[in-house]
């Protein structure tokens, strides 16, 4: 589905009514189911300063990725076990083992995509090429992936719903948490396998550069203007779907590629706020 | 002779190779105000934070309520010295004190109206009810840690630890806060970290100094007999504190 919008017999008419293709509609529901995991799970990545695991996470999924394929499976039940691996073991060694943090995320990050490189290698005949896992394909997600977006949401909100208070306790005073009687690495893991299950459901559906995109900066942008962590994940879900569906409709007015205009319809968002808060803050101390 | 709540016994503390507490022997009972002066790096924080269950002990044995430490989170309470936060973070002063309610929820267990309303008394408590909306960064120092101290106190523990909870209010404020003490006293027992030598002569009953190993004094204001060294007590403290080692550096292998 390379570039289907052009219309060949009145190339001057305008585009088709951007609904009225079944894919787009699909688009349209992945962007939305999305957002709402991206809103919610980048609040807690932005509040934590953890997008940097989030990216060792999505990364060495590459591995369970390659894993799949290699074994003739749905790459989804190799990847889901690997990245699930990947955020207890990066948790554990910097929390018990005293690794520096970003020291276990590198050589996690390295070795996941060496080892989905070797064994995508290892595979006879086709493979997914990188490029697709890098940014996806938001027009080409099938029915089934929107089901499976759907049930992360359910399970996202529910489990953050039902421990709102240890994970709010958590992020923004570990310490007190630990002596409020809370098994602060237990929810910290937990936060990380959650993390870790939005960030491979996604990659699949818009690419891993997306994933990252979505969670911080619709979630950095909000951190601005809420004074609460459940008001901050409702503006970043807001914010999530407004640029992908902005974005959506961008890239087909102009046709180019959609991911990538998402993208850079939620950075350019970015920078405008940002520098927003800079003229502000020159404005009032001249 | 009242119930020991804290008892540590020859407890000692080696954090990266250094001695920071050893051999300590200390009882805490119902009741008790202990002040706890000491050097900067004399190992104050760590006792509590062993006392907490947040440093285990490397030698020695430590009881809290009959437990081991952390063990009875709903009946202590903690202010903290620092708070290591992020001034971005989405939080309102109010929400941040809710959290003094955590210990007493069991998992799966929301907040519920009568924790607020704790909140709100633990906030006139301390007078930061007209700052109670505000976003936790933009307080000033003492207000947050006027902020901390209702936290403390809105989870009703039987236990307060307190670390140098008026080394950035105001001299009103800290009054204030000495008058708070008193009269918690009379329900919980509390431990104060300090370096008001002179103020807390006044309030504790007992005051310990800590630097490394520690130096016991019966507060002598609180016995009728110590009176007439009122005036030589600060100076005694003073002198505590360069007893074993100076003062800038405490001893380290
Ligand atoms: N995690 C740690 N690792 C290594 N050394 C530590 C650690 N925490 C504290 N120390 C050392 O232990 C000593 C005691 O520290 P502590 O924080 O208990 O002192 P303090 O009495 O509270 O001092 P202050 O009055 O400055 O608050 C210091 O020399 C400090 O450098
Ligand atoms: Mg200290």
């Amino acid at each position: 589905m390379g570039a289907p919008f052009h219309h060949p017999k009145n190339p001057d008419a305008m585009r088709p009514e951007i609904f009225a293709f079944e894919f787009m509609r699909h688009a349209v529901a992945a962007s939305l189911l999305a957002s709402v995991a991206c809103g919610i799970i980048g609040t807690y990545v932005v509040v934590k300063r953890i997008g940097f695991i989030s990216g060792g996470i999505a990364h060495t999924a590459f591995g369970g990725i390659g894993l799949g394929y290699y074994l003739g499976i749905n790459p989804l039940l190799g990847v889901i076990p690997f990245s699930l691996f990947a955020a207890l073991a990066i948790g554990l060694l910097s929390k018990k083992a005293k690794v520096a943090e970003d020291t276990a995320i590198g050589a996690f990050w390295a070795v996941g995509m060496a080892v989905g490189v070797i064994f995508i290698g290892l595979t006879p005949g086709y493979a997914p090429n990188l490029f697709s896992y890098l940014f996806g394909n938001i027009l080409t997600v099938p029915p089934d992936d929107l089901w499976l977006i759907f049930f992360l949401d359910v399970l996202i909100v529910l489990l953050v719903w039902l421990f709102s208070k240890e994970f709010l306790a958590i992020s923004v005073d570990e310490e007190y948490a630990e002596v409020s009687g809370v098994n602060t690495t237990g929810f910290y893991l937990l936060l990380l396998c959650l993390i870790a299950l939005t960030v491979v459901i996604l990659v699949r559906v818009v690419g891993i550069v997306m994933v990252i995109a979505l969670l911080t900066i619709p979630a950095a942008i909000a951190r601005t203007f809420s004074r609460s962590l459940p008001g901050m994940m409702a503006l970043a879900s807001l914010l999530s779907a407004f640029f992908s569906l902005a974005g959506l409709w961008l890239s087909w007015q102009l046709d180019i590629a959609s991911g990538a205009t998402i993208i850079v319809v939620a950075g350019v968002a970015f920078m405008l706020v940002e520098t927003g808060k800079l003229l502000r803050i020159s404005l009032l101390n001249r | 002779m009242n119930r020991v709540i804290v008892d540590c016994e020859h407890l000692s503390v080696v954090l990266d190779g250094s001695r920071v507490l050893d051999n300590l022997t200390l009882q805490v009972c119902e009741g008790d105000f202990l002040g706890i002066v000491g050097p900067n790096g004399g190992g104050k924080t760590t006792l509590l934070r062993v006392i907490l269950g947040l440093q285990k002990p490397s030698e020695g044995t430590v009881t809290v309520f009959d437990k081991a430490p952390g063990q009875s989170p709903r009946r202590t309470g903690y202010v903290p010295q620092h708070l290591v936060f992020d001034r971005d973070f989405p939080i309102s002063v109010r929400d941040m004190v809710l959290m003094g309610r955590l210990s007493g929820k069991k998992p799966l267990q929301q907040y519920s109206k009568s924790d607020r309303e704790r909140v709100d008394e633990a906030l006139e408590t301390v007078g930061m009810s007209a700052l109670k909306s505000r976003r936790i960064g933009v307080l000033s120092g003492g207000e947050l840690q006027r902020t901390l101290i209702a936290r403390a106190l809105a989870g009703d523990p039987e236990l307060l630890l307190l670390d140098e909870p008026t080394a950035s209010v105001d001299p009103v404020m800290k009054t204030s806060i000495y008058d708070l003490l008193d009269r918690l006293k009379k329900q919980l027992s509390i431990v104060l970290v300090t370096h008001d030598i002179g103020t807390i002569s006044r309030h504790v009953s007992r005051v310990i100094c800590l630097n490394c190993s520690m130096v016991v004094r019966e507060n002598p204001l609180a016995t009728p007999s110590g009176s007439d060294i009122q005036k030589s007590y600060p100076y005694d403290v003073d002198l505590l504190l360069h007893h074993g080692g100076s003062l800038s550096s405490p001893e380290k292998s």
